[in-house]
């Protein structure tokens, strides 16, 4: 009894995991066979100025509202506890760095899975389910090259556009908030915030995680969609499956650019 | 579908990405200007450079006029070397002096020059003799202890 249930346990483990190192490799093999034939989705390039409008035009209201949200609740906490130490004038300091170095990329990054990332899955998942994509090799054209990667290459584009109109509409936010508002002095603000934030170590490097990211979020939607069981229930399961991978992608590889990014420049 | 209004609205969604990234850029992160410009390399030992970091401002008369470049350690005189950029566009004497200095009462440290009378100009890397250390908060507390003690000492004498 005590035994078939180990037994039983270890197995779930073990095929839980060959199939997921599985699908690794598989992803990996397709990635690659994706950026060798994404030279249609470049050459054409209005297929994937059509997919720059569904995942980034379509994501620009929530993104935007949710940067100026962001920012807004940044003015509000950070002004409470840097007046504590006299310290109120470098309220733009805070948004402005918590804004482009993490916030930007990563929340713009998490909307965009949801958003965008989510209805790519859906949709290429449901062209393999109606069999359009059987139906495109049939005639000899390859799925891969005209469904998959100009919708790859549309996230890749979106993304760290996105999350710029995020990072300076959350600062706009910031600002409304703290000057505004509050009323701290509109001077401070900037000059503070343009002394202390610098544009290699700073802004560089949070465009460098929102292309990261990008890439990322793309990779799996597309993934997830070309390897959907083609059933109704397939579909929504792999739509979860990018959301949840996606997210989880984001804030470990968020982890590990931070960790190259920001720790280099103190440790010498 | 028409595909006009789709190229329009993504011309829009790109330009308006990348005129955030100009903004970031140009109004947050305030391009740093005299990355570009000419610059020289000045070198000053210290013997405590309290919390100086790499990519402190370089101040003279409060205006900012160059970066920290390098912080290292001289096993020979065990005290502090610091290199730094200074803009080509300002010279300094030779006999300018180097002090840590700290912004505020809780700011970050600054290396503030203080130019001299000398007419020959600083050269790339030359060398700052006159230096004079970040004041320790510690060491000034001790010494404000040590010289209340010394006065009451007197005091006591004295009556």
């Amino acid at each position: 009894m005590v035994e078939s249930i180990v037994r039983g346990f270890f197995e779930r483990v073990g095929r839980g995991v060959t199939a997921r190192m599985w699908q690794l490799g598989y992803g990996a093999r397709f990635l690659f066979y994706l950026v060798l034939h994404s030279g249609t989705a470049l050459r054409r390039f209005r297929i994937t100025l059509r997919e720059v409008y569904y995942a980034g035009v379509l994501s620009l209201v929530i993104i935007l509202v949710s940067g100026l949200f962001v920012g807004m609740v940044l003015g509000l906490q950070g002004y409470e506890t840097l007046q504590r130490f006299g310290a109120s004038e470098s309220l733009g300091v805070l948004v402005a760095l918590s804004l482009v170095r993490e916030l930007g990329p990563v929340v713009a990054g998490l909307l965009f899975a949801s958003r965008a990332g989510s209805a790519i899955t859906a949709e290429i998942g449901l062209m393999k389910a109606t069999e359009q994509i059987s139906a495109m090799e049939m005639m000899a054209v390859d799925p891969i090259a005209r469904v998959v990667a100009p919708r790859f290459w549309g996230g890749v584009i979106s993304m760290p556009l996105l999350a710029a109109l995020f990072s300076a509409m959350g600062i706009f936010g910031g600002y409304i908030v703290g000057v505004e508002l509050i009323g701290i002095d509109r001077g401070a603000f900037w000059s503070q915030m343009q002394a202390a934030v610098d544009v290699r170590e700073d802004i560089l490097n949070g465009v460098i995680k929102s292309v990261v990211f990008g890439l990322a979020v793309s990779w799996i939607a597309v993934f997830e969609g070309y390897d959907a069981a083609p059933t109704a229930e397939g579909v929504s399961r792999a739509t979860t499956r990018t959301v949840v991978t996606s997210s989880l992608a984001i804030l470990a590889l968020d982890f590990v650019l931070t960790a190259l990014m920001f720790t280099g420049g103190n440790a010498r | 579908m028409n595909r006009s209004t789709i190229d329009l609205w993504v011309g829009l969604f790109v330009a308006a990405g990348f005129g955030a990234l100009l903004f970031l850029a140009l109004k947050v992160g305030n391009l740093a200007t005299f990355t570009t410009n000419e610059s020289y390399q000045v070198q000053a030992k210290f013997a405590n450079i309290g919390g100086l970091k790499i990519r402190a401002p370089v101040k003279s008369a409060g205006v900012v006029v160059g970066r920290v470049a390098g912080i290292h350690f001289d096993t020979e005189t065990y005290e502090a070397i610091v290199t730094m950029y200074v803009d080509g566009r300002y010279k300094f004497p030779r006999d300018t002096s180097a002090k840590v200095l700290t912004s505020g009462l809780l700011g970050e440290q600054y290396v503030g020059l203080e130019a001299g009378g000398d007419g020959m100009m600083l050269k790339n890397g030359d060398r700052l003799r006159l230096t004079q250390s970040a004041v320790v908060l510690e060491n000034l507390i001790g010494q404000f202890l040590y010289n209340k003690a010394a006065e009451g000492a007197e005091g006591k004498d004295k009556k």
